[in-house]
């Protein structure tokens, strides 16, 4: 099926309603190109998205979809993927999203090793909400709530994914259409939960962390000796705090996925007209 | 003592009140026994927690439900003065039994705390197994009135393998006592200690056996109980594991949740079942990401389920207004338990009604169902599972402590796997999704239909594929602010509690004369009690309905204009239901309260009644 999908295919036809120049355009082609380029169908697929400027990302689309909760995007993800294993899921939404109303569960989504993609669409500020400070805002950033700068470091979500045991950490920038198209490819590819961080600029508040900035910072992976396969140089790159670095950090090739681990298989949407053979049984224990 | 009918389904049992047969009066040794001999009894062990209370209870109980015997029982498992004391307590009858009473005959006491929180209930005659020879049981004062059988449990212990089988050396002397047949202890300590070896099992039954012969040897005398056995099989099992267990039959295949008393069960039941029928269990992180995962999987299609209790519904209405306007179903257990907050957590509540009714903001339609008995958590649970499905609705399905932690006996036919019917409502499939794509091909998954129901199409359908949203959204799931578009999707999501009220059968359970003059309306699980009180009422007729359906619910109004007392029994403060009752009968209602943490018990409701009838004469 994989030739007569077309990435535009997972395009709806709403227009987007991103400011001109946003990140976020080239963060969704990106992902659009990696699921077609990946032989997926929107019929097959199923993206759950954040709130924030970046969650509006599930209207934009095409696939089944669904846009929920501030901050809870990762376990419906989770409970799709389980509860259906043959769909591709991809959950996408902000830096606040993901790193602050729902750290806790991103943490918990990185554990259980699901085989989904999740990519962070990171500005480094709250867009929707008009130009807040976001988990990854840099310590002296200023913003309608930080006029002085955050006074707190920013988080370090590879570093959290790293030390929960994540098995597949990339970090991409939107406007490297190419790279980025890549490095979720691979994600999805993973078998495993596959974490792209995305620098996906936001021009309207954010006039720290611009393209002009990551441009200049940036150092592809590619173009070091970086090992993706060793968790000491994982470890070292993600904690140098001195250069924004683009490529797969890390990937742990022997990842056992959650429904491989548990045995999952097929959808669980087909159930009988009754119930299950062997229900009677249950009843039996209780003698 | 035969108790009045109305429409009483065909697979529940009536109850009878507490039977006392028979009266007689022992000389027995030193012991002048209470006169009276016992169909019934009234058992109990009780101890610190850690010390195999439970389990050594549930032993006794599955002993005499092996035995034919109906069982009901309760469990204390915090003080009224501080941490650490348990107990778990038997009522055992050949009739069915489904209530408590403040009596005690039997108490096993491996504490002397055990004694004191027992009290009240314990009476003349009451027998109290002890070990003498523990160092905190030296200063053990046995009321004078009562029997006390001093048993060197531990050291019995030891001589049939362990020191560990002293709780299986008190249920041998318990035996005796009740004089029921030990060989019926036989069977259950097999399933208990069957996986543990046959070495086990075998010092098991003989520690039971040193029990029973040492209070032969030493307390030679009846003490007047006679536990009659029959042929009946009967299969025991808790609210909890019915649910567990109505869960699987109905199709549930993925159920989430954050451990919390009184509903952990469900997930202890279904952890390592449920993936036998192809589904799983999630221990999620919090309550938060309970109902997200398991709205994740509901979308993917399958008849999803969490649950949690007080605590973990004020985290999920975060999402429960989500799953609601994406129209997803979903089964939301709620096994409530005293609050606020924290509360009391191993302490019986019906406080959440109004939660469940109004939790969450914005305006939205949900089902609320209760099951008024362990059996019904059972069948409602299938229906849970119906009605979420054929609404596209979350579905609150609220048991309470003293349901959920309660195990009752019950014939195995009560839960008839043949009987299970799945209906899965408006799915669509490859073949008729043409019928609902727009001019542009694109699914309606909100389309604003007749009934208020709107197709469903799986993740995986051909030419399926839409969004849904929290935003308010057209019939293609996204979102719009448009005022016309608005109003057309709240009254079709409206639209569907007004077609299952046509649709379905929201009918009160009957009980009692159905002409009385005083009206008993409950809902959840104070039925078993108060048939049990209308048992005992020989001068007041009463009819009582016991409401399974919370919302939507039954017109109730002939009823209440009918009756001349109206009595609305729960176990909260404010009488929630009641007000629910005023509001759509607009008539008063009398209200009778518990929030003690404990459950109803049959005698204190018929006093209850009876003074309330009692105050209505007067004042007439
Ligand atoms: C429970 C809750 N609290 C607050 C909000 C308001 N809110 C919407 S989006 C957002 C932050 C968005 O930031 P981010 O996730 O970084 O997304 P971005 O807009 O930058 O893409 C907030 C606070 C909300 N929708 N729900
Ligand atoms: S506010 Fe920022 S993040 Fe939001 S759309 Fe505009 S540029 Fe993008
Ligand atoms: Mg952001």
């Amino acid at each position: 099926m994989s030739s007569d999908v077309h990435f535009t295919d997972f395009k709806s036809d709403k227009q987007p309603t991103w400011c001109p120049g946003c990140g976020d355009f080239g963060t969704m082609n990106g992902m659009m190109k990696a699921l077609s380029e990946t032989g997926n169908h929107p019929d097959e697929t199923f993206l759950v998205a954040g709130i924030g400027c970046s969650g509006k990302i599930g209207t934009y689309m095409h696939s089944y979809a669904l846009h929920g909760v501030h901050g809870r995007a990762l376990p419906v993800g989770t409970g799709v993927k389980i509860a259906n294993p043959d769909l591709e899921v991809m959950v996408a939404g902000g830096d606040g999203d993901g790193y602050s109303i729902g750290v806790g569960h991103f943490i918990h989504a990185v554990r259980r090793n699901v085989d989904m993609t999740y990519v962070v669409m990171d500005n480094r500020i709250y867009g929707l909400t008009k130009g807040q400070a976001s988990p990854t805002s840099r310590e002296d950033f200023e913003t309608s709530t930080s006029p002085e700068g955050t006074n707190v470091p920013p988080v370090n979500p590879k570093a959290l994914a790293l030390s929960a045991g994540a098995t597949f950490i990339a970090q991409s920038f939107s406007s490297d259409s190419q790279r980025h198209t890549e490095l979720v490819r691979q994600a999805i590819e993973h078998d495993g939960f596959g974490f792209v961080n995305v620098y996906s600029p936001c021009v309207t508040f954010n006039d720290v962390d611009t393209y002009d900035y990551f441009r200049g910072s940036i150092v592809d992976l590619e173009d070091t000796d970086h090992d993706s396969g060793s968790f000491d140089q994982a470890k070292d790159r993600i904690l140098d705090s001195d250069k924004e670095y683009i490529g797969v950090l890390y990937q742990d090739d022997d990842s056992v996925p959650y429904s491989e681990r548990e045995g999952i298989e097929g959808s669980m949407a087909d159930i009988p007209d009754g119930a299950p053979d062997g229900a009677t049984d249950l009843v039996r224990e209780f003698y | 003592m035969v108790l009045s009918e109305g429409t009483i389904p065909e697979h529940e049992n009536v109850s009878p009140a507490v039977t006392v047969r028979g009266s007689r009066r022992l000389f027995a040794g030193r012991f002048e026994i209470f006169p009276i001999m016992h169909e019934d009894l009234n058992w109990a062990i009780g101890g610190e927690a850690g010390d195999g209370i439970d389990s050594t209870g549930k032993i006794f109980a599955r002993a005499l439900s092996r035995a034919g015997r109906h069982v009901y029982t309760s469990k204390d498992f915090a003080s009224r003065i501080r941490g650490g004391y348990t107990a778990y307590k038997i009522r055992t009858a050949v009739e069915p039994v489904e209530s408590v009473v403040d009596r005690l005959d039997v108490l096993i006491a491996l504490t002397e705390r055990t004694i004191d929180e027992n009290l009240a209930e314990l009476h003349e005659g009451s027998v109290i197994i002890y070990d003498g020879e523990q160092a905190t049981m030296q200063g053990v004062d046995v009321p004078e009135e009562m029997i006390g059988l001093d048993v060197p449990l531990q050291r019995l212990a030891e001589d049939a393998g362990g020191a560990i089988m002293r709780n299986v050396v008190a249920l041998g002397a318990a035996c005796e006592v009740a004089a029921f047949p030990i060989e019926n202890l036989d069977e259950a300590l097999e399933k208990r200690f069957g996986d543990k070896g046959r070495a086990i099992v075998e010092n098991n039954r003989e520690a039971a056996r040193l029990g029973q012969e040492y209070v032969r040897e030493n307390y030679d005398h009846d003490f007047g109980y006679g536990l009659e056995t029959t042929d009946n099989d009967y299969v025991l099992l808790n609210g909890d594991e019915a649910i567990g267990m109505g869960a699987i039959a109905a199709g549930c295949r993925f159920y989430a949740g954050y451990p919390i008393t009184p509903a952990t069960d469900i997930m202890e039941y279904l952890t390592g079942r449920i993936e036998q029928f192809g589904g799983a269990v999630v221990q999620a992180e919090d309550e938060l990401a309970a109902i997200n995962l398991a709205l994740g999987a509901a979308r993917a299609g399958a008849r999803s389920m969490t649950g949690t209790s007080g605590p973990g519904i004020d985290l999920m209405s975060e999402t429960f207004g989500l799953v609601a306007t994406t129209e997803t179903p979903l089964v939301i257990a709620n096994v409530m338990r005293s609050g606020p907050s924290t509360g009391m957590p191993t302490k019986q509540g019906q406080e959440d009604l109004n939660m469940m009714l109004y939790g969450g903001h914005g305006e939205i339609p949900r089902f609320v169902l209760a099951p008024t008995t362990i059996a019904e958590c059972f069948h409602k649970t299938i229906e849970a599972f119906n009605l979420a499905e054929k609404y596209q609705v979350p579905v609150y399905l609220t048991a309470d402590l003293s349901m959920a932690v309660t195990e009752r006996t019950y014939e195995p036919e009560e839960f008839d796997m043949d009987a299970v019917e799945i209906e899965r409502g408006k799915v669509v499939d490859g073949g008729d999704v043409e019928e609902w794509l727009d001019d542009q091909g694109r699914f309606r998954a909100h389309a604003a239909t007749e009934d208020g129901v709107s197709p469903r199409a799986f993740p995986g359908t051909t030419d399926g594929a839409h969004m849904t949203t929290g935003l308010e959204h057209d019939e293609l799931g996204r979102r719009t602010e448009d005022e016309d578009v608005r109003v057309e999707q709240v009254q079709k999501r409206q639209r569907k509690v007004e077609t299952a009220r046509e649709r379905e059968d929201f009918e009160p359970r009957e009980f009692g004369d159905p002409n009385a003059d005083t009206l008993v309306l409950t809902w959840g699980s104070n039925e078993g009690a108060i048939r049990e009180a209308m048992a005992q009422l020989d001068e007041v007729s009463v009819r009582l309905l016991s409401v399974p359906y919370i919302h939507p619910r039954p017109d109730l109004t002939e009823a209440v204009e009918a009756a001349e007392d109206v009595l609305v029994v729960e176990a909260n403060a404010t009488g929630q239901f009641a007000d629910l009752i005023e509001q759509d009968t607009l008539e008063r209602v009398q209200r009778i309260n518990k929030y003690t943490g404990v459950r109803f018990k049959a005698d204190e409701l018929a006093a209850e009644i009876r003074d309330a009838v009692a105050k209505t004469e007067v004042t007439q």
